[in-house]
Formats: C-alpha cells, sequence, structure tokens
C-alpha cells in the first residue's frame, strides 16, 4: 500500500532492538496508525544477525518488509547495515551507528572486519552517522544506545508529534527512566531538521 | 482500544476468552510464547509437559473429563505427538479440544519446513488458518464451538510470520463454560478394534458435515474487485497476496481450510478469468482444487520451499522486482549464531572435539551450536532424543563391521527428558556401548528459559519436585555414571578418558548452568554466583589461538599485534580460556 511506512531495524542479537520497536510500535499505535511489527526468536538470538520490522499507515497487510521496501533502516551495527541496505528505498534514509561488533568468522580471524563501509554507504544513500556507543557512554550506560538510535529514528521520520517521553516512561523500569529520556534527546539531537523527511 | 500482540499472544488471549479450563505444551520455537501467556490466567489449568505426546495426551484426558482444553507445539512436536493426534480424530471430544501446530517454513528455528496442513487431512481433523492476530484470538473461540458442536478436534495451523509478528486485537470478556460431565462412554473414548471400526464409519459422516459447513461459514469469504484475476489464499501468505494485488484481484480468504470449502470455490472460479492459489509451503489447497476439476495456478508459480513474502509473489505472478541500492554484498562478513560468552557447552564439546576417530551423535538445543566451527564437535541432528538412540545403532554397526570407532551421544537435560530416556534403556538394553553426555545446563535455554522437570519451578514458577538426572540414569541401567564441571578442564577430560576405557556404556551429565540464567536459590546454592572476567596480559601472550578455538564470541584475536583481546563486557569469567592457555597469559581480573 502506497502510504504504509516502513521501519527496519537491524543488529546483532542482545543489542536491544527489541525495546525500540515495542516503544516505536506502542507510541505509533497510541497515534491512531494502523501497525505490523515482526521479528524473528529461536536460534538467530545467539550473537547472530537480527532484524525487526515495524510498518504503520491507516491499513497494513504484510508484518514484513521486501527488499527495496523500506523507509529508512536503522542499523544497530555498522556491518548489519550493508547486510540490510538491499531492502532500503534508493530514496530512503540509513541511520547507522558507528559500532562495530565484530562476528564469529572476524573474531577467529579468518576474515577482515570490512573496511570503509561507511563511506561506502554515504555514496549510496542519505545517511546520518551516530555515534551512539559514545552517546551512551557520556550518559552513563552503554545499554541506552538502544534508545539513542530510536531518538535519531523518530526525528528523522518526523513523527515529533507523539509523546515518546511518555511511552519510554511506561516501557521501562523506573529507575531507568531518566537515563532512556536523556539518551533519546541526545538521539534527537543528532538530526538537524533539515534532514527530517517530509 | 486495540491491542498489538503477537500471534502467540492473541492465541493465549484467546484461550482465556474462549473459557479453556486446561492448556498444555512442550516449548518449541515458534509456539513457546502460547503457553507463557496462557500461564498468566489463573482460570485455566497450564502445563509444560516432558514432551509434545504427552501434552496432547494429557489434553485429551481433560477434554474427556469434560473440561476445554488447548495442546500447542512446533511443528515437529506434531510428529511427537501424532499417535494420540490420530486417534483424537476418531473419537472426538466431550469439552472442547484444540491443537495449536506452529510451522516454520523458511526454517527459521527446525530441522525442516514440513507442511502440518496435511496432517489434518489425514487425521481427518478440522483445521483453521489465521492471517494475523485478531483472527489467532477470534478463532480459537471459534475452534471451541466448532470442536463442540461437530464432536472434533479442531487444529489451528499457525507459522512463524504469524507466531512472532504483532498486530492489532480487540480484546473481549472471557466466556465461562462449565465443565462437562463425564460419563463412561467405550464405544466413543475406547479405541479397541471394534469400537475404532465403527469410530471410522462417525468420522466419516462428521466430515461430510463439517464440509458442508465449511462451505457456509463465513470463516472463507469473498472479497470482489476486479474478476480478471482471482486469488485463493490462507494463512499470512493471504496478507502477502493483499499486499501484491491491492484491489486489482478479487480474492477467495480461505479461513477454515479442511475440509475445504471446494463447491465454494468452484462458484468463485467460474466468476473470475485467471485464478491463482497463493500458500506458503506445500500446494496443500491448490491438490485438491485441482482434483476437484477446477483450473488454477499455483506452484507452478509460487515456490514450494522457504517462507514467502511480498516480493517473491510478485516476482512470481508479474515477474517484476523493486529497485534497490546497488553494492557489493560480498564485503559482508557471515554473522552466524554461536554459543555464548561462558556457555558451559562450549567448555564440554572443547575437550570432546579433541577424541579421535569418534563419531558424535548430537541432539536438538543450544549445544547443536557445538557443530559449528571452531568447534565441530557434531556429527549428526535429527531430531528431539535422537542422539542417543543413533549413537546406539552406529555403534552396533561400526562393531559388527569390526571398527573400533567410539561413538558418543550428546543431548540436553530438557531434550533427555523430552524422549532421551526411552533410547538410553534401547542402549542398556540391547547391550549397547555408547557414551551418553547429558549436557545438563539447569534449564531449556534455546527456546528463552522454560522450566523443565530438573528446575524445581512450574510453568507458572511454583515449586516443583526436582527430578535428577543421576538417580534415573542408574535406574534405567547404566552402572558407569559421572557428574562433572564442564568448567573445570581436567576433570572433563578424566571423565571422557574414563569413559573411552569402558567396555559397557556410560553416561557423563555436565552440569552447569546456563550463563544467561537467572539463578535460582538452588543455582546459587550448588555452584555460587558466577562472577569476574579474565583478560589476556599482552606481554605473555604468544598469539597461538588456543584461546581463539574456543569460539568464545568474547575473544577477539588482533591481527596486526597478533595477540588475543577479551571483551570484558561480554566476558562472564567462566575461564575456559585461561585452562586452555599454554603460557598462563590469561588472567582472571579484579
Amino acid at each position: 500500500m502506497k502510504n504504509t511506512k516502513n521501519i527496519l531495524l537491524v543488529g546483532v542479537g542482545g543489542q536491544g532492538t527489541i525495546l525500540v520497536s515495542k516503544i516505536l510500535s506502542t507510541g505509533l499505535v497510541e497515534a491512531g496508525y494502523d501497525v505490523k511489527m515482526s521479528e524473528i526468536h529461536g536460534m538467530a538470538q545467539r550473537g547472530g544477525s537480527v532484524s525487526t520490522q515495524v510498518r504503520y499507515g491507516e491499513k497494513v497487510y504484510s508484518p514484513i518488509i521486501g527488499l527495496g521496501e523500506a523507509d529508512i533502516l536503522v542499523s544497530f551495527e555498522t556491518m548489519e547495515t550493508l547486510r540490510w541496505l538491499d531492502h532500503l528505498k534508493p530514496e530512503g534514509i540509513v541511520v547507522i551507528n558507528d559500532y562495530e561488533i565484530p562476528s564469529a568468522p572476524i573474531l577467529m580471524g579468518k576474515v577482515e572486519y570490512p573496511e570503509g563501509i561507511i563511506e561506502m554507504i554515504q555514496e549510496k544513500a542519505e545517511t546520518r552517522v551516530i555515534k551512539a556507543g559514545d552517546i551512551a557512554e557520556e550518559i552513563g550506560n552503554p545499554k541506552v544506545m538502544n534508545v539513542v538510535l530510536l531518538g535519531a529514528l523518530v526525528k528523522s521520520m518526523n513523527l515529533m508529534d507523539i509523546d515518546w517521553e511518555e511511552v519510554i516512561k511506561a516501557s521501562v523500569k523506573e529507575e531507568f527512566v531518566d537515563m532512556n529520556i536523556k539518551a533519546f534527546r541526545a538521539g534527537v539531537e543528532c538530526v538537524a531538521y533539515e534532514e527530517v523527511k517530509s | 482500544m486495540k491491542k498489538l500482540m503477537t500471534g502467540n499472544e492473541a492465541i493465549a488471549r484467546g484461550a482465556f476468552e474462549a473459557g479453556i479450563h486446561y492448556a498444555a505444551a512442550y516449548p518449541g520455537t515458534p509456539s513457546t510464547e502460547i503457553l507463557e501467556n496462557i500461564a498468566r490466567f489463573k482460570e485455566i489449568i497450564a502445563e509444560w509437559a516432558p514432551n509434545e505426546k504427552v501434552a496432547v495426551e494429557s489434553a485429551v484426558g481433560a477434554c474427556y473429563a469434560g473440561a476445554r482444553t488447548l495442546a500447542a507445539m512446533k511443528h515437529v512436536g506434531l510428529n511427537v505427538a501424532a499417535d494420540p493426534f490420530f486417534t483424537m480424530g476418531y473419537t472426538g471430544v466431550n469439552g472442547g479440544m484444540v491443537l495449536i501446530s506452529a510451522d516454520d517454513p523458511g526454517l527459521h528455528s527446525s530441522q525442516n519446513e514440513q507442511d502440518n496442513r496435511y496432517y489434518a487431512k489425514m487425521a481427518k481433523v478440522a483445521m483453521l488458518e489465521p492471517s494475523n492476530s485478531q483472527e489467532c484470538k477470534d478463532m480459537v473461540i471459534k475452534a471451541m464451538e466448532i470442536s463442540e458442536k461437530y464432536d472434533v478436534l479442531v487444529m489451528i495451523r499457525m507459522t512463524t510470520r504469524l507466531c512472532h509478528s504483532k498486530s492489532l486485537v480487540e480484546e473481549g470478556e472471557r466466556k465461562e463454560v462449565p465443565i462437562k460431565p463425564y460419563v463412561k462412554n467405550q464405544p466413543k473414548y475406547n479405541v479397541s478394534p471394534a469400537n475404532a471400526k465403527q469410530l471410522h464409519l462417525v468420522v466419516e459422516k462428521k466430515l461430510d458435515e463439517l464440509r458442508k459447513f465449511s462451505n457456509e461459514t463465513d470463516l472463507n469469504y469473498i472479497e470482489w474487485n476486479d474478476k480478471k484475476i482471482g486469488v485463493i489464499s490462507a494463512g499470512v501468505a493471504y496478507q502477502y497476496a493483499k499486499e501484491v494485488f491491492g484491489e486489482n484481484a478479487s480474492y477467495f480468504k480461505v479461513g477454515f481450510t479442511f475440509p475445504l470449502p471446494i463447491e465454494k470455490i468452484r462458484k468463485f472460479a467460474q466468476e473470475v478469468e485467471t485464478l491463482y492459489v497463493i500458500e506458503e509451503l506445500e500446494p496443500f489447497m491448490e491438490e485438491q482444487i485441482k482434483a476437484a476439476g477446477i483450473s488454477c495456478i499455483g506452484k507452478e508459480r509460487i515456490p514450494i520451499t522457504w517462507e514467502l513474502n511480498p516480493d517473491i509473489v510478485k516476482r512470481a505472478i508479474f515477474g517484476t522486482e523493486n529497485d534497490t541500492i546497488e553494492y557489493d554484498r560480498s564485503l559482508v562478513a557471515g554473522r552466524p549464531p554461536t554459543l555464548c560468552a561462558g556457555c558451559p557447552h562450549r567448555a564440554f564439546y572443547y575437550q570432546l572435539s579433541k577424541k579421535k576417530d569418534t563419531m558424535i551423535t548430537g541432539d536438538i538445543g543450544c549445544y547443536t551450536l557445538g557443530g559449528a566451527p571452531p568447534l565441530n564437535a557434531m556429527d549428526t541432528v535429527v531430531c528431539m532424543g535422537a542422539s542417543v538412540s543413533m549413537a546406539h545403532g552406529a555403534k552396533k554397526v561400526f562393531e559388527m563391521n569390526n571398527d573400533k570407532k567410539r561413538v558418543v551421544a550428546t543431548i540436553g537435560d530438557s531434550t533427555f527428558f523430552h524422549s532421551g530416556m526411552t533410547s538410553l534403556l534401547d542402549v542398556v538394553f540391547n547391550n549397547g556401548n555408547t557414551i551418553t553426555c547429558i549436557l545438563d545446563n539447569r534449564i531449556t535455554a534455546m527456546t528463552g528459559h522454560q522450566d523443565n522437570p530438573g528446575t524445581g519451578y512450574t510453568l507458572q514458577g511454583e515449586d516443583a519436585k526436582i527430578v535428577e538426572i543421576e538417580p534415573i540414569v542408574k535406574a534405567l541401567g547404566i552402572k558407569h555414571v559421572r557428574t562433572i564441571n564442564p568448567l573445570n578442564q581436567k576433570e572433563t577430560k578424566e571423565a571422557l578418558d574414563w569413559a573411552y576405557s569402558l567396555d559397557e556404556p556410560s553416561v557423563i551429565i555436565s552440569r552447569y548452568p546456563c550463563a544467561l540464567k537467572k539463578y535460582t536459590k538452588y543455582d546459587l546454592e550448588e555452584f555460587g554466583p558466577l562472577e569476574g572476567y579474565c583478560y589476556v596480559d599482552q606481554d605473555l601472550c604468544i598469539g597461538c589461538k588456543k584461546c581463539v578455538s574456543t569460539g568464545c564470541p568474547a575473544i577477539h584475536f588482533l591481527k596486526p599485534i597478533k595477540k588475543s583481546s577479551i571483551n570484558k563486557v561480554q566476558c562472564v569469567g567462566c575461564e575456559l580460556c585461561l585452562q586452555v592457555c599454554p603460557v598462563k597469559a590469561i588472567k582472571v581480573g579484579e
């Protein structure tokens, strides 16, 4: 359907894509959209490549995003961006976390972590590079990296009308609320107004 | 307000609203969360069973006793439960009964991608196929009505994409249904041959009634649009078809897929010019539609293998593809799943992988990853429990062929309870000579940490009797049993050497909690907390890569300086690498 928007979140098992998709889909439902979200559990989660797909609009049918269909690709890990880039619309946006997690073949020294990924992606698509790891570290907990990326995502998708901070409050444990809101705001600030998709 | 729910959550909600009294399952991706969510409702007795056959049989007992019941499993779980399932097709129900089969097109987490819709046809059981979470919920309620009205078991066929994708669901109230009286009825519930012979006549009559129902029910409906193209579809494939054809086609949405509404389909077919059948995996509907003399296009175009998606359907029907960004995909390194940092299985397989002239039969669970590089310590994986019995058969043949090869079976704790016990009995009874290694990580780990008979807790987290593996093994007749801590490499090596020295069957129980497990009071008492971390003293590291050969994801070999390094955040301090390092370059951090 033409008016359906597609958000693809990719990363490595354990990076917190599930919390982000939960906050994201909750906010979108509260804003009145029809929403479908899809993710795969099980074996892939053991350090494997993971993806979460969120589709929203007036009426959504398929829960999954096909090749060349994503309006935005948010990659929690640098190399994973490249694994999923073929799912992005040629005019779509990439939000890329400058954060490398070497996979098993790289750890074992069998292959090298590919170099120059960010530059290569910048040549191919509209790209925002975010050092969410550093930002999260400054805030005081490397784990809130995911919510930094959420901030950059919703700003990029022009979804700032939704009260995300309320959704975050309802989605995380009380002692982590402040930290996550800080992370969210930092993510929002990473995207300039002229970069917002109309 | 509507709520976002996964298909599994919606099935659980449906069970609650449908007044179900009893539910049982064995965990298996993608079905696991069904019972976990049902367990939240106090109104329902919900239980993890040791395996799917037991789950179905306990549900059948509850159903005959008058309760509304549910059993859930992944597709291959129904193979285990096929025996009671087929006979339920004959006896029918007292209280309503629904069986959820969660198939895995695309093999996201399974050993095959069998299409369980054929089971419904073969067992003569009614079948429903939802296409989103709302339908998952509604169809459990509908299944109960059909089950009790027609006196049949109803199967709901789910798929991974449905189980694990979220869509909006309108919640309703629970409808309390009284438990029906139990009346002894041998001709119905006791399938001795004389009774079963009559029951077969009964079930054929029931199928005639269900065929009539299928042609009348609004579970099977038509959406008229342009009549040049007609699409028959069911399950999540229907959503893909809607995505691809939009309003340029008319749809026959099949929700009740066995028996198929053939007469209604025939009328639909007469109205449209070209008729497509779009279904995931096998041509289940297509075969029956073609057998009824209705011409349609199905698997000539739509792939029979793997999961479908809108792209695949579009390419298959129209030959068109979306524009994509061109780039060199070969730059991307693989990212296969691995055993976690600190996984006790790794420590065990590290020692086992050193054994020469050995066949290692494996089983289903996290530890299946012991077969991946760099450990490569597993030759075979077939199905739950198979490691132990396959090892026995293989060893017998090696002996017959004067081959001295040793055969080692590796099986998890939950898998041992599931179907390894009878296999071990086979080894004892038939004078086998295998080494069975039970990798007891104190939880059903792969599916996301479900309790099992060995953990001391029920599905609801209430206290349960802890069933110990060692006394079971001994009671089955195994004389040589050792329980070891796999993180102690010396102890592990000694146990394997000891087992190899014996000329009789032995069992090694490798007992240590999953590195991701939230320790229970029993775990803390027995193992203490797993704390600390290890680091590499790079002045001492000689770059031999021994630590890397354990496959621990916390260890990274830094090529430019030819030294290892350990990621402190990931490391849990299991100290396997420390024991493996030949120059004591790995140390425990403060």
